[in-house]
């Protein structure tokens, strides 16, 4: 009996030796997401699951080039090798696809899979359409209404009026092959067994466990075919489990480690990656009511927050302080007049001027945060410095916190229902990946809920008219000088307390090499190696 | 007998029904829905109004609940919203990987519970029984899921000797084993604790009867005197047993989570933050079955245990 004992321990306490003899070149990756992001496509969980699913199975006609972390990611040809307005009919878009790549299932790529994908997220009536995929991604391709097969190799799309932001809807279309969906003639299925042009292909599915994807070897971008040999993800949504699979070598890379733990990781030498990227953290005010209606508190709030110490205390320089919406460095930061620093006399000052006396009659506030949250870093801690920031200046801030999907369905209803009748901000963190995500959505008068989510709302006639002259400049350069400018009117009307930029934090194991962080959401697998 | 099943199985039919209706009442009640919880944050009150339509969120919460009542009867649980996944095959799963972590964590539970808990009431006053009592203490009031953490802090991350997350799909039953390990343990803490204490209780109230005094001036030997002990014990140790096999399979939610274990606690956590109705109304009700055939099943041993007990 006792040896009976004996062995089942010594079997039990044994690493495994599948554990011992990994396939050489095998990145594990633990996500953030409690979910596999959906694999049919038009992927679901956020940015995360393009991350790693959406931009590693399937491809856009335009892509992003993650190669790079030193600028921002711009976009790049994808599966369209070039495209372009008509002069003559600025609604019509003519892109030329790219010869020679095929599905994983090795039909070719060409126009007929464009349409297809098209249809499946913007034709209700076809046998093809993908409600859940459709779902996903149908809002960010809202310029889009029409496509037409010119030949083989060339479509057209066209737009419900002329606007310079297709390109910025086009990359978050995924192609998919409509060889495999007929096979199956069901998304679901399509989704077990998918096909797209990416960089990796799926080898197997657990839903809810595990994806497990491997290296696409006749990727068309002969430059860019992975050196890994296998790709592995696991949805562990918990930052605790996740820190604890890493520091145990079960798996090689995770997303977002919490950041009181960072110095214990590069301690034990794991890589701790960092770069800016389109995420801000804020306070989103109401500007129809007071306190915040008043441009003086408003600024006056952005003076008094310590952001140099939220990123170095609380969240050990995993975050940089935010003066505007975009940082520094980035194509639309502009020459802001006010540069939002820590200076709370100066705050105090500002508020003496709006008729707000410290001592007597404080401006009061009730903002709704909540307990946790994709991009929303540590609310809790980060709120109780702003609400003791801003006690400090006369400002008192009521936080209520709610579930992090509460706080997102109470928010996209706006401001002047009955249960948010009471609030004066929402603490949502946003992304700027394109003009519309940075600006349109809030700053012009068009965007007013419910239609989109200036839920403020934000209303300036100069702001509509920078956010439609920049929809009309299809020259980049120019188009960014217009976003700056933009930019700079933002920055000084305040309609927002910038708080920071996160600078999402990844640890690696000293296992994995050649990875380079881009300036992005997104990221390219391709180049890395795992020993 | 077959009455009393028959009697008890008929009743078991409004209880599943009460719990379905509570928990579809309780989810609606939770600000947001499936339709807004899968969609991107970005995404406007339009346009997840538009999807709410088209998958029939729109209509009344009692439509809504008889609909996917009648299909329930039909044997349908409906698909999952965020996996479009049959809900039956999730749970199948999910309440597979649960019960083989209830049967272990209360298997360890049972043997060290009852022996710690004899042990206790055969040594009462000495050392034993105060090393045993503790133990039990300890064991109730540590938090389970604490005790996770801890587990994987010491045996995962700093030696190294067991994994700290998920079951290892497709690894085989060894790699299985050893996922199980740490999850077990940290589930088996409360019940233990439990257990030895009732066990103890049990078989000191046992001691202290007449009977007992009786057999021993007759000079019956201490091992006969111990098996008349437990069987006499037997019934309330069998309750319990149940009632905390039952705790284990709904209770579970925290270490599924802390260790990522696919089991239905796990599940649960996630279709509630995913507003996931079908998949929760599917978990719920199977859990509740189980819940009811358990209890029936643990009343009718205890007549096969002890035979004064009679159930019409």
């Amino acid at each position: 009996m006792r040896r009976v004992v004996i062995l089942l321990l010594a079997l039990v306490l044994s690493p495994s030796l599948a554990g011992v003899a990994l396939a050489q070149g095998t990145l594990r990756i633990g996500m953030t997401a409690s979910d596999i992001p959906y694999t049919g496509g038009q992927t679901d969980n956020g940015f995360e699951g393009f991350r790693f699913v959406g931009y590693q199975i399937y491809e856009p006609l335009i892509a992003w080039d993650l190669t790079r972390g030193d600028r921002l990611a711009p976009l790049v040809p994808g599966l369209a090798e070039s495209w372009e307005a008509r002069k003559d009919q600025p609604t019509k878009w003519v892109f030329k696809l790219r010869k020679g790549v095929t599905f994983h299932d090795g039909s070719p790529f060409n126009a007929d899979a464009v349409v297809f994908s098209y249809e499946s997220i913007k034709k209700k009536d076809a046998p093809h359409f993908d409600p859940y995929g459709s779902g996903q991604v149908s809002f960010r391709l809202a310029s889009l209404t029409g496509i037409t097969k010119i030949d083989d190799h060339t479509v057209e799309f066209e737009t419900n009026k002329p606007t310079s932001f297709v390109p910025y809807q086009v990359c978050y279309m995924l192609i998919v092959s409509p060889t495999q969906w007929q096979k199956f003639k069901d998304w679901r299925k399509f989704a077990e067994q998918p096909s797209g042009t990416g960089p990796f292909r799926v080898t197997r599915f657990v839903p809810r466990e595990r994806l497990e994807l491997e290296a696409n070897k006749t990727y068309w971008d002969a430059k860019r075919r992975p050196k890994i040999d296998k790709l592995v993800l696991l949805p562990l949504p918990e930052p605790t489990t996740r820190l604890a699979a890493l520091r145990s070598g079960q798996v090689d890379w995770v997303e977002v480690p919490p950041p009181d733990a960072i110095p214990q990781l590069k301690g034990a030498g794991f890589q701790i990656v960092m770069n800016s990227y389109p995420h801000n953290w804020t306070h989103t005010l109401r500007l129809d009511k007071e306190p915040w209606s008043n441009k003086l508190v408003r600024k006056a709030a952005n003076y008094a927050i310590d952001r140099v110490g939220i990123c170095k205390s609380l969240l050990n320089d995993t975050c940089i302080p935010a003066t505007g919406v975009v940082y520094k460095g980035h194509p639309w930061f502009g020459k802001p007049k006010e540069i939002y620093e820590y200076n709370p006399a100066k705050a105090k000052e500002l508020l003496k001027q709006a008729g707000f006396d410290g001592t007597r009659h404080p401006a009061k506030a009730v903002q709704l945060i909540s307990t946790s949250g994709s991009g929303q870093m540590l609310p809790l801690a980060m709120n109780e410095l702003i609400q003791k920031n801003l006690k400090e200046v006369g400002i008192d801030v009521d936080l209520q916190p709610v579930e992090w999907n509460t706080l997102l369905t109470r928010w996209r209803a706006g401001f002047k229902t009955p249960e948010n009748e009471g609030l004066n901000a929402w603490n949502i963190s946003w992304n700027f990946l394109e003009p519309w995500s940075g600006f349109g959505r809030f700053f012009h008068s068009k965007s007013v809920v419910p239609v989109s989510v200036n839920t403020m709302p934000y209303i300036n006639p100069e702001a509509d008219k920078l956010i439609d002259e920049a929809e009309r400049t299809f020259d980049v350069a120019k188009q960014n000088e217009i976003l700056a400018r933009l930019h700079e009117v933002v920055v000084d009307d305040a309609p927002w307390i910038f708080v920071v930029h996160d600078q999402n934090p990844r640890a690696l194991s000293t296992k994995v090499k050649g990875f380079v962080q881009p300036q992005s959401w997104f990221v390219d697998l391709t180049a890395v190696t795992v020993r | 007998m077959w009455t009393y099943v028959g009697r008890r199985l008929l009743l078991a039919i409004p209880t599943l029904l009460g719990a379905s209706i509570i928990v579809f009442a309780m989810v609606h009640l939770a600000p947001g829905d499936p339709i807004a919880a899968v969609m991107p944050a970005e995404s406007s009150k339009a346009e997840i109004e538009a999807t709410k339509r088209a998958y029939g969120f729109d209509k009344p919460l009692p439509v809504q609940y008889l609909v996917w009542l009648g299909r329930v009867a039909q044997g349908d649980l409906g698909r999952s919203i965020a996996t479009r996944r049959a809900v039956i095959l999730d749970v199948r799963d999910a309440l597979a990987n649960s019960l083989v972590l209830a049967l272990s964590s209360s298997l360890l539970a049972f043997a060290g519970g009852v022996g710690l808990g004899l042990l206790a009431a055969f040594r009462q006053g000495r050392s034993l029984d105060k090393v045993a009592s503790m133990v039990a203490v300890v064991g109730v009031s540590i938090p389970h899921y604490w005790a996770g953490i801890i587990l994987i802090i010491v045996f995962s991350v700093q030696l190294n000797w067991l994994p700290a997350m998920g079951a290892a799909d497709g690894g085989g039953p060894i790699e299985y084993l050893r996922h199980m390990a740490l999850p077990t343990v940290a589930l088996a803490l409360i019940p233990l604790g439990v257990i030895t204490r009732v066990v103890r209780s049990a078989a000191l109230d046992i001691l202290s009867q007449e009977f007992v005094l009786a057999l021993r001036a007759k000079g019956l030997a201490g091992r006969r005197v111990f098996t008349h002990v437990v069987k006499n014990a037997a019934p309330q140790i069998f309750t319990v047993l149940g009632l905390q096999f039952g705790f284990q399979l709904g209770g579970s939610v925290l270490v599924e989570a802390v260790f990522s274990w696919p089991g239905t606690g796990y599940l649960l956590n996630l279709a509630i933050f995913q507003r996931d109705i079908p998949v929760l109304q599917g978990v719920i009700l199977v859990l509740a079955t189980f819940f009811v055939l358990l209890n029936l099943v643990v009343d009718l041993l205890q007549t096969l245990v002890d035979p004064r007990i009679v159930r019409h």
